[in-house]
């Protein structure tokens, strides 16, 4: 018998057959068939909508950096951002396992109040349902978010072409390792870059040229390139030297067998942007606090159509593909 | 402490890569290197130091990928025990995937099996301690690298009197597996790449007959694209030069000569030498660890009894040949079509160790 496997959720393969073969084979229409990180809705105002949502299941709830609470109020913010969205409005959906200690909830709603606070969002609407122990683990979240579109915006893969710059506002990696660290048990010092992404996302708006944007969660920054050079029938390449890892994240993925590039994040965005605007937007993303350390990474290319190419440090070359399950540490 | 950097210097690279191609521009012929580690096949590929050489160099994956030289039955046992009421499998992440004859511990999993991965094999103990109600049996896989941590794990077990951990013990030594390779004539040979992590352990000894009696140049080979490339060199240089072939060892930063001594003992102390089944190589003699008589309380082949299926193979699935280096990946009519990191049907598909894996991810047609 078919069934669900923990691989259904990595963001990879498995999880865009499941999208692909159910979910847009049932709800399919033209606004979810974009399968962009938000949904574009026309409204009667002059400026569109935007709406999405995420659930967030994360063991363990803190870790250093963030919490449950700050990944639900962020990621589905960040979510909106990257589609030029100026985020509005949160939604707020609570399960609770039956026995979770008061004190908890406490903190994760008091966290929860900070990051909407910062995220200058309003937390608007909610629901709580506690189901009996043992059905759940904890506490699950879900939120859904509204948005803004900027005006005049044109945020599309449609409009990618060769020489374009990709750049990212900062270090991969240390999401994903931050919560497995904690949830493994690993004493290491990598903190959550989780974090909301508007204020950077609008200030490098006002620059210009900005073709495609997307928060390397979930698959991390690998997927996101993959998804860019799938979706666009482009070619990629990026060059392992230029990329933003911090010593701690790269000597922890070595030493587990994980590759830093398919780790998630939650303060990073991945953007496509018109050579002639990489410099002026670079300098002005180094401004934000959350870009301190951004660097181009890469350029669309002519060749390779479909495909993400990778210049190793050494000058060889290696193809990124899509991860088919969760990374797994290696053997030996 | 730096480490990781120092060994990716595209100058040094660039160098190294001139002096190999320089030996090799008169050679006549092509030079088969192969490498015996998991670790070395994904790191080959990762660096892509192989854009770099002449390409009168073939690179072949021998039987180094734990998961991939795991016979089926040793699958099917792991998935039995895994339907058992009272058993919780403990396992490294690889191994989840494997396809048996039929199922995967990923399925069983999905199907209420408990099945938990670790990445050490003290946190089975931690488990087993955690719910005495339960018998844990943790995969004993891997080569000599991870035997001596289970070695260990069974001997604080037995130190701490804990009477609900087993080990499914499917280890398997190196060196026998080399010369199996080097007997069989459908397979062509010209220097070995030795694995790095399992001569921490081994030392370089073992390799010995390899260079003398089957005159096969062998380098223990670190994992860095530096280390890989002065590694050829080295074995390069042996193989044109024409040089007496011996055993060499770039990896010295880790590698000592006599190996580690304690990891040895601890190896020795728990387990011994049998044959044992290897896909691709069938039986081998003296090529697995099974657990010494004295600890058998810890042995779950010994203490728990389950009804294993049939084995079944793939009838087309050449993982056997692949392993080896007999065949490339791209020579099974399954590969890339019905076999997929997704929907793997052999091991060698599963692994990032695992050629099939390798060809698939970096692209290789």
């Amino acid at each position: 018998m078919k069934r669900i496997l923990l691989s259904h959720g990595s963001g990879g393969k498995a999880t865009a057959s499941l999208i692909k073969d159910l979910m847009l084979e049932k709800f399919g229409n033209s606004i979810l068939n974009e399968l962009a990180d938000s949904a574009i809705l026309e409204s009667t105002g002059k400026q569109k909508l935007c709406f999405t949502t995420d659930s967030f299941v994360v063991n363990p709830l803190f870790f250093k950096g963030g919490d449950i609470a700050t990944l639900a109020v962020n990621g589905t913010v960040n979510d909106l951002a990257v589609m030029g969205a100026r985020p509005l409005y949160l939604s707020c959906s609570f399960i609770l396992e039956e026995g979770l200690e008061w004190n908890m909830l406490d903190r994760i709603t008091t966290s929860m109040a900070n990051a909407a606070r910062k995220a200058k969002i309003q937390i608007v609407t909610g629901d709580t349902k506690v189901v009996e122990k043992g059905n759940a683990d904890k506490m699950y979240i879900n939120t859904s978010g509204i948005g803004l579109l900027q005006k005049g915006l044109i945020i599309s893969k449609e409009v990618i072409k060769e020489g374009d710059k990709i750049i990212i506002n900062g270090e991969i990696g240390a999401h994903g390792l931050a919560v497995m660290s904690k949830r493994e048990n690993f004493k290491t010092n990598i903190k959550s870059d989780c974090a909301p992404l508007w204020d950077i996302i609008n200030n490098m708006l006002s620059v210009g040229g900005v073709k495609f944007m997307r928060d390397p969660t979930r698959g991390g920054v690998a997927t996101v390139l993959c998804e860019i050079a799938e979706n666009s029938n482009i070619g990629i390449k990026i060059k392992e030297e230029s990329l933003p890892i911090h010593e701690n994240v790269l000597s922890f993925s070595e030493i587990l067998g994980l590759d830093p590039l398919y780790i998630a994040n939650e303060g990073k965005v991945i953007t496509v942007v018109d050579k002639d605007k990489a410099k002026p937007m670079l300098s002005n993303m180094k401004q934000n606090v959350l870009g301190k350390e951004s660097a181009v990474i890469g350029e669309i290319t002519k060749g390779n159509k479909g495909k993400v190419l990778l210049e190793t440090v050494i000058g060889g070359e290696r193809i990124i593909d899509r991860l088919t399950g969760d990374q797994l540490p290696r053997i030996c | 402490m730096k480490y990781i950097k120092e060994y990716r210097n595209k100058d040094l690279a660039l160098r190294l890569a001139g002096t190999i191609n320089n030996y090799i521009s008169e050679y006549k012929g092509k030079i088969f290197l192969m490498e015996v580690c998991g670790t070395h096949t994904h790191s080959i590929f990762y660096s892509g130091i192989m854009n770099l050489l002449s390409d009168k160099i073939e690179h072949l994956s021998g039987p180094g990928c734990p998961v991939c030289v795991t016979p089926n039955e040793y699958i099917d046992t792991a998935i039995a025990y895994s339907r058992l009421p009272d058993i919780i499998i403990t396992t490294f992440g690889d191994m989840i995937k494997v396809p048996g004859s039929t199922s995967s511990l990923e399925k069983e999993k999905a199907s209420g099996g408990k099945v938990k991965i670790v990445y050490s094999p003290l946190e089975s103990l931690e488990i087993a301690q955690r719910t005495p109600e339960k018998k844990v049996v943790f995969l004993g896989v891997g080569f000599e690298t991870t035997a001596p941590l289970v070695a260990s794990t069974i001997l604080t077990a037995s130190d701490e009197k804990i009477k609900n951990f087993f080990v499914l013990s499917g280890h398997k030594l190196i060196p026998p597996a080399m010369t199996a390779l080097l007997e069989n004539e459908e397979i062509k040979i010209d220097g070995f790449i030795c694995p790095g992590h399992v001569s921490a352990i081994i030392g370089e000894e073992p390799y010995k007959p390899i260079a003398t009696e089957y005159g096969i140049p062998s380098v223990i080979i670190g994992f860095e694209p530096l280390d890989l490339l002065e590694g050829i060199e080295m074995l390069i240089k042996q193989i044109t030069v024409g040089e007496k072939p011996k055993v060499e060892n770039q990896y010295r930063r880790v590698v000592r000569k006599r190996g580690n001594i304690k990891a040895l003992s601890l190896i020795n102390k728990v387990f011994e030498a049998k044959d044992s089944t290897w896909r691709g190589l069938e039986l081998l003699p003296k090529s697995g660890l099974y657990i010494k008589a004295r600890y058998s309380q810890f042995d779950a082949e010994k203490q728990i009894s389950v009804n294993i299926e049939k084995t079944k193979f793939h009838s087309k699935c050449i993982c056997g040949k692949v392993l080896t280096g007999a065949k490339k990946p791209y020579d099974c009519t399954l590969y890339g079509k019905l076999c997929t990191p997704e929907n793997p049907i052999g091991p060698c598909m599963v692994s990032s160790e695992g050629t099939c894996a390798a060809y698939y991810k970096f692209n290789k047609q």
